[in-house]
């Protein structure tokens, strides 16, 4: 009978590749889960933590965030997911950072992690540190700082702009509420007449013709590049250091994303401060960013200054994304395309995660997980292609 | 071969067509307030060619698209299709005529039926129609998806298992199935990353050539319509501002609001820095749009007469419509 | 379709001897098998099928077995003879004057309520019935009830709420305005009401009985199916793939056969599962009140009511094997089928899924 087969492990091989977990791994997993989650919010629950144990030394004093090796990773009953897998990069300060990659390849976990927002307690970051230097000069150690002080740094030193803005605004408020209610949470000595100000302020800021009228109306009379704009207003509203925008623009259409990203760059220039800006998006990244990270199923696999990565990608994946945008000089001949598709989080294979779609692919590149090689000071990118060291005479004799 | 037989005449003409949704139900007052979600637009489209279909979120693309299959009553207009009116066959016949063409829509999650093997998804209206015979079903199943990438080992899996690329693969298999000669393409890419649209694009560009499909694109994404269509028309709150040929739109671009799309596209190059059209001003709403022409609330090259006298869609080069009083009306 | 347009369908099967081979011999995750497997993730509903399963077997295997054991009748009665001996003590003065002393040894013969023995497990109640055996057919009476009653509710609740939410405009005003008038109606009051006025009438014969009340059961139940099954499709309607549905050019009663209520189902067996426990409810609250299952023929509800403490204090107090395993019996049926209900609402629930 089928239903028992829910009991059973069946598996065959050449055909169907696919893992499928019986019920009693299942319960397995839950349980070691359970384990290692609980150790997890125990760290972070503590109450009284001398601030000696979060504090830290930036590597470059020039740098607003530092991730090193980053893991973060989602306790499932299905397996672990390790959404973030050794990401390492940094955000200088008063430069834009863009963080482009297929959806899913932990873009937003990243950024997620660095607010401490990730949703636990399934997710939970696992190893390696981030360091953000705050405006009083103060270096925490964000992986250690327990939750009550955390939710002094948020908000006010970072602040973040989410994809869908009708999501991040209660609807049962007025714009003028929630505008309010976070100056009043994040500044000191702030009346709810002064904070009314600043919110009229910020909103003339992000370029709203009435920011008296759309004070006092609630997000759902606001079109969508305008709730976008009162969630930038929103953010900025505590001068905050550093702006994490996650698909600011996806939701909207090209002309309000051109109104909004020059607002972005405006302002970045006015509050000198530095922005992540998380997309998918090649085109928004060449007009926005100054360095560039691709990540690609939870690793970096290639970072540097927007020009390196444009000019000379060197990553297959990078090239490949590339190449298979339609611009305008691409039209007749079929387009370039990766072939295949992201595989499958949970059973991530040891060799380089690329290798499946990889047009390039060669025997080294079933080895180890390749190393990041360095091209420039800044440019960066993990493939054996460049690998000589561990190229055998066979390889080099194909290139 | 199928390319070769492909004669000059036009497959589907689209005139006056309108579509207007009641703004709320139970109004009580007699004149209700209408959404012109698509308000007298006029188009054909030449057998075995793309046409692309683009504009702001919310203008009516979707709608029109919808009306040209009759997914839904229209309020005015006409649509004929392969020389008949669809607007006036009768229900019984027009269902008979669906199979001609079909439909590929935006959410590659919502537009599979959780409950059905992929191979019945595919399958069912192939039965129903009878298309092949009864024998040679299962095959030619196979060959369809086959043609479309998908493993025959799909045949028995349940949409939940495949990813959002895979399921748009699904989702043309299922148009394809069905031997269409139109079909419409509702932002078949805006749910999938950029490596995954490269393959979509190229598989529907495959099956254009290999079976001479005529399509409506639908988009919001102009560099992919560039390189899809062949004629494109612009859309802006439900009325058509430019039509014409993909090279004369792109070359020449006529319509402020043509203008600005163009402008506002993101090049991926850091050194190409555009001199971009940043429009101030908010979409109007579509339930009572701006007097005279739509665009005028946005548009940078507004004058008097354009509050008071709507545009008229007018050819200026051979296959390039505009409608706009930047150009003489007569 | 003309020929030309036949021949090229046909070239895609031109070469039809290269079929791939389909051997179904991988594994296939359906939604059903999904659902089950989270069904059985949980260790609450598993106790909860564990439970119905005891019942089912309970009821509808135990009285073959008790019968090909023990030969046990649901309505035997069994006058059990007490051995207890009773010595009675006279004295008499008899005529010539001298006082005797009579002493009388008889033993007491009709005991109806027998303690729980080896032949009578849970003994014998006031009507020398054996207790274990009527507790088995006392639950096939409910569990029968109740399945055909929530069979009746859902197939009705599904034909007027599919009318509604298919064809909508007046058709839906009509029959969700039906359903408001049902809802508002007190339940239980007017089910008392009825089955007194079904048990006075004297025309019909006690067995029926039964019958009229699973026929008002339903009447008052049938509402709550077609409201959900009106918001199913409702929202299903709304759904892209049936607009894909139309773009194919199926007919309507496909669409709704092999789209619309296979789609509708997970919600309908959560409330059909979760009303199970609410009927058998009902049952023995009547079977209680002597409205329901007519005396000969057991039921719960109406083995508690001996119990009735109206009735006198004495059963209450001194024989609770006689009420307290039914009252068992319901409290395991009607949590079982709502743990079952609620397993499978989680299984079911979208949310749940990874
Ligand atoms: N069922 C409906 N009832 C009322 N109004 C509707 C309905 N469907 C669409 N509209 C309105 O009609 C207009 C056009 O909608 P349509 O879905 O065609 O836009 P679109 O161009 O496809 O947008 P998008 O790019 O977001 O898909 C919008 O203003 C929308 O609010
Ligand atoms: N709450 C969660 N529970 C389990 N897995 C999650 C959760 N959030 C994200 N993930 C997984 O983490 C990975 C990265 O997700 P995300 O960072 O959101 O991707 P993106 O790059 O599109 O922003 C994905 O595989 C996703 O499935
Ligand atoms: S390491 Fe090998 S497989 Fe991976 S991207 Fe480089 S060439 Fe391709
Ligand atoms: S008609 Fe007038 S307002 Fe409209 S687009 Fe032309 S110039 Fe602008
Ligand atoms: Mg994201
Ligand atoms: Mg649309």
């Amino acid at each position: 009978m089928g239903l028992l087969n829910i009991f059973k492990r069946k598996k065959i091989e050449g055909i169907d590749n696919t893992m499928y977990l019986t019920l009693r791994d299942e319960r397995r997993i839950s349980k070691e889960n359970n384990k290692i989650i609980k150790y997890y919010e125990r760290m972070k629950a503590r109450k009284n933590v001398p601030e000696e144990e979060y504090l830290t030394q930036m590597r470059d004093p020039n740098n607003v965030v530092e991730f090193e090796n980053l893991h973060t990773y989602f306790f499932t009953d299905v397996g672990t997911v390790k959404s973030v897998n050794g990401v390492s990069f940094d955000v200088p300060q008063g430069k834009i950072v863009g963080i482009v990659g297929e959806s899913g390849c932990g873009k937003s976990v990243t950024s997620l992690s660095l607010m401490q927002l990730v949703q636990a307690p399934t997710g939970q970051i696992v190893e390696g540190s981030i360091r953000y230097k705050a405006n009083d000069g103060k270096c925490y150690e964000i992986t250690k700082v327990p939750r009550d002080k955390m939710l002094k740094i948020r908000g006010k030193d970072i602040s973040m702009i989410f994809q869908e803005p009708m999501t991040s605004l209660n609807p049962v408020f007025r714009i003028g509420e929630q505008m309010d209610e976070v100056v009043l949470l994040h500044e000191d000595g702030m009346t709810p007449e002064s904070a009314k100000k600043r919110s009229i302020e910020m909103l003339r800021l992000v370029g709203i013709a009435m920011p008296e009228k759309i004070y006092s109306k609630y997000p759902h009379e606001l079109s969508g590049g305008m709730r976008q704009r009162v969630m930038i207003a929103m953010a900025l509203s505590c001068n905050p250091r550093l702006i994490i925008a996650d698909e600011p623009t996806t939701a909207l259409d090209v002309t309000i994303q051109a109104q909004i990203l020059e607002l972005l760059r405006e302002i970045k220039e006015k509050i000198n401060g530095s922005i992540m800006l998380i997309t998918h998006d090649l085109g928004v990244i060449a007009e926005m960013a100054d360095l560039v990270v691709v990540m690609y199923a939870g690793r970096i696999i290639e970072k540097g200054t927007v020009r390196e990565i444009f000019h000379s990608p060197k990553h297959p994946y990078t090239i490949g994304l590339m190449k298979s945008k339609p611009s305008g000089k691409t039209t007749d001949d079929r387009l370039f395309s990766i072939k295949g598709q992201v595989p499958n989080p949970i059973n991530m294979p040891d060799h380089c995660y690329f290798y499946n779609r990889c047009d390039r692919a060669m025997e080294v590149c079933l080895g180890e997980y390749p190393k990041l090689i360095q091209f420039s000071p800044t440019h960066f990118a993990a493939c054996y292609l460049y690998d000589e060291s561990r190229l055998s005479g066979d390889d080099l004799a194909k290139e | 071969m199928e390319k070769a037989k492909i004669d000059n005449d036009y497959i589907l003409e689209v005139k006056n067509l309108k579509k207007y949704y009641p703004v709320s139900r139970f109004s009580i007052s007699k004149n209700r307030a209408y959404v012109k979600a698509v308000d007298d637009i006029s188009f054909k489209i030449k057998r075995g060619t793309t046409m692309g279909l683009v504009g702001e979120s919310g203008c009516g693309k979707t709608t029109a698209g919808r009306s040209i299959l009759r997914l839904h009553d229209i309020t005015g207009g006409q649509v004929v299709f392969d020389g008949k009116d669809l607007s006036k066959i009768s229900p019984g016949k027009l269902r008979r005529m669906r199979p001609q063409m079909q439909m590929i829509f935006q959410d590659p999650y919502s537009s599979l039926s959780p409950r059905m093997p992929v191979g019945e998804i595919i399958g069912e209206a192939v039965r129903e129609h009878r298309i092949v015979p009864k024998s040679q079903y299962r095959s030619y199943i196979l060959k369809v998806m086959r043609d479309c990438g998908l493993q025959p080992q799909y045949f028995y899996r349940y949409p939940h298992e495949f990813s959002g690329g895979q399921r748009q693969r699904i989702s043309i298999a299922r148009a394809v199935a069905l031997n269409p000669k139109f079909i419409v393409c509702d932002e078949p890419l805006s749910a999938l990353d950029v490596s995954i649209q490269a393959q979509i694009i190229n598989l529907m560009k495959d099956l254009q050539e290999q079976y001479g499909y005529t399509y409506l694109f639908i988009s919001h994404d102009l560099s992919v319509v560039e390189y899809i269509s062949d004629t494109i028309g612009v859309m802006y709150l439900g009325s058509m501002m430019e039509m014409g040929d993909k090279k004369r739109i792109f070359e020449n671009p006529m319509h402020p609001y043509t203008k600005a799309l163009l402008s506002a596209v993101p090049i991926s190059d850091p050194d190409v820095k555009m001199n971009r059209i940043i429009l101030s001003g908010d979409i109007p709403s579509p339930v009572n749009p701006p007097s005279g022409c739509k665009f005028r609330t946005r548009c940078q090259s507004c004058m008097e007469v354009c509050a008071r006298k709507v545009p008229k869609l007018k050819e200026y080069e051979e296959g390039h419509m505009v409608a706009c009083h930047l150009y003489s009306q007569d | 379709m003309t020929d030309k347009e036949r021949n090229k369908a046909m070239s895609y099967t031109d070469n039809n001897n290269t079929e791939p081979e389909l051997v179904q011999n991988f594994r296939v995750i359906s939604p059903g098998r999904m659902v089950a497997k989270r069904f059985f993730k949980s260790k609450l509903s598993i106790a909860g099928l564990i439970m119905i399963i005891f019942v089912f077997i309970f009821s509808f295997v135990g009285p073959l077995i008790i019968d090909a054991t023990w030969g046990y009748k649901e309505t035997q009665v069994f006058k059990i003879e007490r051995n207890t001996d009773m010595v009675t003590v006279a004295q008499f003065t008899g005529p010539d004057g001298r006082t005797y002393d009579y002493y009388d040894k008889s033993q007491t013969v009709i005991i109806f309520k027998a303690p729980p023995s080896a032949e009578h497990w849970l003994g014998t109640d006031t009507s020398g019935f054996d207790i274990f055996t009527r507790l088995m057919y006392g639950g096939r009476i409910s569990l029968v009830i109740s399945f055909i009653v929530i069979f009746l509710e859902t197939l009705v609740g599904i034909i007027l709420g599919g009318l509604a939410g298919y064809f909508g405009k007046w058709v839906d005003q009509l029959i969700m305005r039906i359903v408001d008038v049902f809802a508002c109606l007190p339940y239980l009051p007017i089910l008392l009401v009825l089955s007194a006025a079904i048990s006075s009438i004297e025309t019909i014969p006690a067995e029926h009985r039964i019958y009229y009340l699973m026929a008002f059961i339903t009447l008052m139940g049938w509402t709550g199916v077609a409201r959900i099954v009106r918001g199913q499709i409702l929202m299903l309607r709304e759904q892209e793939y049936m607009m894909a549905a139309t773009t194919t050019g199926i007919s309507s009663i496909h669409k709704i056969f092999r789209h619309l209520i296979p789609n509708t189902m997970p919600q309908l067996i959560v409330s059909a599962t979760l009303g199970l426990g609410g009927v058998i409810l009902y049952e023995s609250t009547l079977s209680y009140l002597g409205l329901g299952v007519p005396f000969p023929r057991a039921a719960w509800g109406s083995m508690i009511a001996l119990a009735d403490p109206s009735r006198g204090q004495e059963i209450l107090a001194y024989y609770p094997n006689m009420w307290v395993p039914a009252g068992i019996l319901i409290v395991v049926t009607v949590l079982g089928f709502s743990f079952i209900g609620d397993g499978l609402r989680d299984a079911f629930d979208p949310r749940m899924k990874r």
